[in-house]
C-alpha cells in the first residue's frame, strides 16, 4: 500500500453557485483520509478545472454543485477530459442531484454520485476503492 | 460565595455542582437527595451514541445544542447574575433594552409578515406564482434571483450556462422586471429582494418599475438584502473588491435616507452564515459585527446615524435548536440597542430597534423522508415567532432536493398560518420570558456576541478579519465538527442517520433549459430595438461617477458621485445586469478570496 503514493484530489467548484460548506468539509475529510487534496477554489469553467486537473496529475476529481447547472457542466467535463486522454481520471460529484439526472451523468462518466445526506465515510470509502493512483498506473 | 465540601464531594458522583454556579440551599438538598436516587436507578443517557460530545470529561452523558453547547439538567434562579432584576435585564415590549421586542403590543397589533421567498425560471412564471402566493394569503414578497442575476451576468453570457433561471428568476433588463411585478401593487405589496453585489442596480429597476406604476417613492416599503460582508464571509456571491463594495452600500443608504424612507436599504445577513455550518453565537456575533461594521463606513463617509440607522434591517436564521434560537432573537434586539446607544450614540430610538426577518434552516432539511421537513420547519419557525420576529419564511419540504413545487410551497405558507392562527402563541408576548433557561441562554448569547466583538475590533474591523479569513475558519470548524458528530451519530438527523426507510423520490420541480433560451430571445430583441447610444452615454456617466470619491454635501442633497442616480438612468435606458455590472467591473476589477479549506 505504502508504495501505491497517496491519492490526489482535485475538490473542483464549477459554476456560479458559491455554496462551499459541502466542498470544504469534503475537502477536510479527504485530507484527514490521508490524500492529497487540492481545492479549486470557488466558479472555475469546466476548462479551469480540467486544465488544474491535468497540472496537478490528479487521480480523482471531485465536483461539488449545487445550482442545478450539473447537466450542463458534467457532459462538457467529461468531453474535455477524453479531449486531454485523461478518461482515467476518476469523477465523482457531489450536491443537490436529482435522481433522474443521475443516469445520465453516469453515462457521461461519472463514476460516483453523492445526494444530499451521503457521509464524508462513504465518498472517502467510494474514492479509496475506485481511484487509481497515477504513479501506479503509469 | 466559597462552595461548601459537601458540594465538592458531589461533584464525584455527579455534574450537578461541576460548573461554575452556587446552588441555594433547598437545590443542593434536592441534588443529594431526590436527584441522586434517580441517577443512581436511571443514569442519564445522552442523545444519540454515547461517545465523543456526548460525553462529559468523567465519562457521563453530555447533553448539548445543535451548536454544541453544553446544557445543564436544570435551570433555576440560581443561574441568573446576582443583580437580576427584571427592569434591568428585560424592560417592557417596546421599551429598552428591547429583550421582549420591539412592538409594545407584540402580534396583537400587528402579526409578523409572512414573506415566503421565491423565484424561478423565467418572470412571467414567478409572476405567477406570486399572485398565487398573495391570493393564498402571503401579505409580502421576497424575490430569489438567479445565480447570472446575482453574479452580475446576462442569461447570454458563456457563464450562465445551465444556470440561468435555477435558482431563482432570470433578470436582465428593466423589461423582465417590469413583467415579474406585472398586476401587483408596489405602494402596497412589500417586496424584499435577495441581491447583493448588484444590488443598488435591481433595486433602480424595481424603483423604475414603481414609478412606472404610479407609485410614491416616499410610500413604497420593502427590504434590499445588500449585504456584502456575508457574501465574503459565507454566501461567496461578491463581485468587486470589498471596499468598492461597501463604497456601493453606503451610496444606496445615502440615496434611501432621502428619496425611499420606507425601504430597507439592507438586510445585514446571518442566515447565509448559518447556513455554511456557524454556530448559533456565530450567526449572531458575525451578523451583528457586520452592523457594526456598515455603520462604521457610513460614519466615516459623514452620513448620520440617526437618519440611516433606522433603514438597517437584519436577517436570521432559525435552525432546529429550539431554546437556542429564541435566546439568540432575544439576544440580538438586546445588543443592537447596545451597540446604537453607546458605541455609536444613536440618539434616535428608531434607529435603536432591531427588525429582523427569519427563514428556517435550509440546511437542516433532509432529502431522506422529506415530508419530515414540515415538521421540522413547524418547529423552527415557531421558535421564530417566540423570538419576535417581524417577517418569517418557511422553507418548503422538498427544498433539499429541488426548488419548491407549488404543492409544497403552499404547505410551507399553512405552516405559518397555523403557528399564527391556530398555535396560540400570539395571544401574548414573550411568554419564555422569566424562564431561567431561556434568560442564561440569552445572557450566554449576548456575552458571547460581545466577546466576538473585541476580537473583531482588535482585528481592526470586520473587512480586515475577512481578509484575515477569521470568520471563515471559524465556521469551516464548526462546519467540519458538525459533520463529523452527525456522522458518528452523536448528533440525530431523523430519516437521515436514525430511522432511516427505504423509498421512493417526490416529485419535484424541473427547470429546462427552454428559460435560458427564451432570455437570450428577449435580450436579442431587446438591443436592437433600444437606443444603444443612450445606453453607452448612461454606462460612461456611471463609470465616471463610480471613479470619483463621494463627498457628503450636508446641503440636504444626495454627494453628487452617489452612483446609484446614474444607475437608474441606465436602467431607464434598458441597460442590462450584464452591461452595468461589466462597467463597475471596469471601474473596480473583481474579487477572488484566498481558498481556505
Amino acid at each position: 500500500m505504502a508504495n501505491e503514493g497517496r491519492i490526489r484530489v482535485l475538490v473542483a467548484k464549477p459554476g456560479l453557485d458559491g455554496h462551499d460548506r459541502g466542498a470544504k468539509v469534503i475537502a477536510r475529510a479527504l485530507r484527514d483520509a490521508g490524500m492529497e487534496v487540492i481545492y479549486t477554489g470557488l466558479r472555475q469553467t469546466p476548462e479551469m478545472v480540467v486544465n488544474a486537473a491535468l497540472q496537478e496529475d490528479v487521480d480523482v476529481i471531485g465536483l461539488s454543485i449545487l445550482s442545478g447547472a450539473h447537466n450542463a457542466i458534467v457532459p462538457r467535463v467529461a468531453e474535455l477530459l477524453k479531449e486531454k486522454k485523461m478518461d482515467d481520471v476518476l469523477v465523482v460529484i457531489g450536491g443537490i442531484i436529482p435522481d433522474q439526472d443521475v443516469p445520465a451523468l453516469k453515462a457521461a462518466g461519472v463514476k460516483g454520485v453523492f445526494q444530499p445526506g451521503s457521509s464524508m465515510e462513504t465518498i472517502v470509502q467510494f474514492i479509496r476503492d475506485n481511484a487509481k493512483p497515477r504513479a501506479v498506473s503509469a | 460565595m466559597a462552595r461548601t465540601s459537601k458540594q465538592d464531594e458531589s461533584t464525584r458522583v455527579d455534574s450537578h455542582f461541576s460548573e461554575d454556579r452556587t446552588p441555594s440551599e433547598s437545590e443542593a438538598r434536592w441534588a443529594e437527595t431526590t436527584l441522586a436516587k434517580a441517577l443512581e436507578q436511571h443514569p442519564e443517557r445522552p442523545t444519540g451514541k454515547p461517545t465523543g460530545i456526548n460525553l462529559d470529561e468523567h465519562g457521563r452523558a453530555r447533553f448539548s445544542t445543535i451548536s454544541n453547547r453544553p446544557i445543564r439538567r436544570l435551570y433555576t434562579p440560581q443561574d441568573l447574575p446576582a443583580d437580576w432584576n427584571y427592569e434591568k435585564y428585560l424592560g417592557y415590549p417596546g421599551e429598552a433594552p428591547y429583550t421582549r421586542g420591539i412592538h409594545a403590543t407584540g402580534y396583537r397589533g400587528k402579526p409578523w409578515t409572512m414573506r415566503q421567498f421565491s423565484g424561478f425560471a423565467s418572470p412571467e412564471e414567478t409572476n405567477e406564482r406570486y399572485r398565487y402566493l398573495l391570493k393564498e394569503g402571503g401579505n409580502g414578497l421576497s424575490v430569489a434571483f438567479d445565480l447570472p442575476t446575482l453574479m452580475g451576468y446576462d442569461s447570454d453570457h458563456p457563464f450562465s450556462e445551465g444556470e440561468v433561471g435555477k435558482c431563482g428568476v432570470a433578470i436582465d433588463s428593466l423589461e423582465d422586471m417590469e413583467i415579474l411585478f406585472r398586476g401587483i401593487d408596489l405602494e402596497k405589496t412589500t417586496v424584499s429582494m435577495t441581491i447583493n453585489s448588484p444590488a443598488s442596480l435591481l433595486w433602480a429597476m424595481y424603483l423604475v418599475v414603481a414609478e412606472k406604476q404610479g407609485a410614491d417613492w416616499k410610500r413604497i416599503s420593502g427590504t434590499l438584502q445588500n449585504d456584502i460582508l456575508k457574501e465574503y464571509i459565507a454566501q461567496k456571491e461578491y463581485i468587486y473588491p470589498p471596499a468598492e463594495s461597501m463604497r456601493l452600500v453606503v451610496d444606496s443608504f445615502e440615496f434611501g435616507s432621502k428619496y425611499t424612507p420606507r425601504f430597507n436599504t439592507i438586510s445585514i445577513s446571518g442566515y447565509h452564515i448559518r447556513e455554511a455550518g456557524a454556530t448559533a453565537l456565530q450567526e449572531l456575533a458575525f451578523t451583528i459585527y457586520d452592523g457594526v461594521e456598515y455603520v462604521e463606513w457610513a460614519r466615516r463617509r459623514g452620513l448620520d446615524v440617526d437618519e440611516f440607522g433606522p433603514r438597517l434591517s437584519f436577517f436570521f436564521n432559525s435552525h432546529n435548536d429550539f431554546f437556542e434560537e429564541i435566546a439568540k432573537f432575544r439576544a440580538a434586539r438586546k445588543i443592537w440597542y447596545r451597540l446604537m446607544k453607546d458605541r455609536f450614540g444613536a440618539k434616535n430610538e428608531r434607529a435603536w430597534l432591531m427588525r429582523f426577518h427569519a427563514q428556517t434552516a435550509g440546511v437542516s432539511l433532509t432529502a431522506q423522508q422529506p415530508l419530515n421537513n414540515i415538521a421540522r420547519t413547524a418547529l423552527q419557525g415557531l421558535a421564530a415567532v417566540l423570538g419576535g420576529t417581524q417577517s418569517l419564511h418557511t422553507d418548503s419540504y422538498d427544498e433539499a432536493l429541488a426548488l419548491p413545487t407549488e404543492e409544497a410551497a403552499r404547505i410551507a405558507l399553512r405552516t405559518q398560518q397555523v403557528i399564527a392562527y391556530e398555535s396560540g402563541v400570539t395571544n401574548t408576548i414573550d411568554p419564555l420570558a422569566g424562564s431561567y433557561f431561556v434568560e442564561r441562554l440569552t445572557l450566554d448569547m449576548e456575552n458571547g456576541a460581545f466577546e466576538y466583538f473585541d476580537k473583531l475590533d482588535a482585528l481592526g474591523g470586520m473587512v480586515q478579519a475577512i481578509e484575515y479569513g477569521f470568520p471563515q475558519k471559524e465556521i469551516a470548524e464548526a462546519s467540519y465538527q458538525f459533520q463529523k458528530a452527525t456522522e458518528a451519530r452523536e448528533k440525530i438527523t431523523v430519516g437521515a442517520n436514525d430511522f432511516i426507510i427505504e423509498e421512493k423520490p417526490p416529485a419535484i420541480l424541473q427547470i429546462d433549459e427552454s428559460v435560458a433560451e427564451k432570455q437570450k430571445a428577449k435580450l436579442k430583441a431587446l438591443r436592437t430595438r433600444r437606443d444603444n447610444d443612450a445606453v453607452r452615454r448612461a454606462l460612461d456617466e456611471l463609470k465616471r461617477a463610480a471613479a470619483k470619491s463621494p463627498v457628503t454635501t450636508h446641503d440636504g442633497n444626495i454627494s453628487k458621485e452617489n452612483t446609484v442616480p446614474y444607475i437608474l438612468e441606465a436602467v431607464r435606458a434598458y441597460a442590462t445586469v450584464g452591461e452595468i455590472c461589466a462597467a463597475l467591473r471596469d471601474v473596480y476589477g473583481t474579487y477572488t478570496e484566498a481558498s481556505i479549506t
